[in-house]
């Protein structure tokens, strides 16, 4: 005879938790964490690089790079002359507060203001998995085409901020901006919102501005 | 493909609150899973078969109620289902909605001997 036991607990709550213990670790350190979250190809490290050398001498920047397989971001953020670590997952399809508190020793967080973690490129799985940072980030680039906050809900639902990104390429590809922000606003109503090309560096001024007021805001409230 | 990540938390929550009840044998697993979560059963279930051996779990039967996506409209309060590729209110039209369910990922009970 078998028995109902009622025990209403979020599958990933174990992920939760160890997320806020990270968050905390953060905390402590006084270093303000970004999850970005996007596509493959949508352009978070060349977004990223170009957000360090924007915010050159204004907030100390570092970077945590999620991959399945090698090491090619962390080299490249490297290059750039940003702290980076790079986490290989192995196969899975994100990153889970498990790797990022993982990875936190091989970073001087002390020297940070800022950490930018990058998840893996993926618009499914992310956003599942909470990390420990204190804002979530996904970028939408125009390329991947103006359907995706109707295709992909949950990202677009979880996160604090938005990056349109590419928006060089406006000229060149079919994009609908008001069905794509429609979709976006019905899913994120006051979601924070950048139209930027981090090739030209249009927008990236404005974009990098909040960032800085953003974290500048949490840090006195410490 | 996070159903491997997924299998093994429901596993240990089930484990855990099997555990609390001196439970020889879990039967089943009871979940919850929003049509918004993107989690593919079989896959879990696959999973499941692999990673619940040599525990009390193995065996047990994964029921998955699916709930639907419900938005409500800000302007006329209707509640609606959307269709695939738009989120606007059938009722009014209005674009201003809110999801309201569809994207839970809950052990909502276990069944145990």
């Amino acid at each position: 005879m078998s028995t109902r036991i009622e025990v209403a607990e979020k599958i990933l709550s174990a992920n939760d938790k160890l997320a806020d213990t990270v968050r905390q670790k953060f905390d402590t350190a006084g270093v303000f964490a970004i999850n970005i979250m996007a596509s493959p190809g949508a352009g978070k490290t060349t977004f990223i690089i170009k957000l360090l050398e924007t915010l050159r001498g204004r907030l100390r920047m570092g970077v945590i790079e999620g991959d399945l397989a090698s090491s090619i971001d962390a080299d490249k953020a490297a290059a750039a002359g940003l702290p980076a670590v790079q986490i290989n997952t192995g196969g899975e399809c994100h990153l889970d507060a498990v790797m990022v508190d993982g990875a936190l020793h091989r970073l001087s967080l002390e020297n940070l203001d800022l950490v930018i973690i990058e998840n893996v490129g993926n618009l499914v799985c992310p956003i599942n998995f909470k990390i420990g940072s204190h804002l979530n980030l996904l970028i939408a680039s125009i390329p991947e085409g103006d359907d995706k906050p109707y295709k992909y809900p949950g990202a677009y639902r979880g996160v604090d901020a938005l990056v349109i990104s590419k928006i060089d390429l406006l000229p060149y590809v079919p994009f609908n901006m008001d069905y794509f922000q429609k979709g976006v606003e019905i899913l994120n109503p006051d979601l924070e919102t950048f139209h930027l090309s981090a090739k030209t560096g249009e927008g990236m001024d404005i974009c990098a501005d909040w960032l800085v007021n953003k974290v500048n805001f949490w840090k006195s409230n410490l | 493909m996070h159903e491997l990540a997924v299998t093994q938390s429901i596993l240990n929550i089930a484990l855990e609150n099997a555990r609390k009840v001196d439970a020889k044998q879990i039967t089943g697993i009871n979940l919850l899973v929003g049509q918004m979560a993107s989690l593919v059963d079989d896959s879990v279930q696959f999973y499941w078969d692999i990673l619940s051996e040599g525990t009390i779990a193995l065996g047990a039967k994964l029921n998955f109620k699916r709930i639907p996506t419900q938005m409500r409209c800000f302007d006329c309060s209707h509640i609606f289902s959307p269709s695939p590729d738009t989120f606007d209110c059938p009722a009014c039209k209005s674009i201003r909605v809110q999801v309201i369910q569809g994207d839970e990922m809950r052990v909502d009970s276990i069944d145990v001997e």
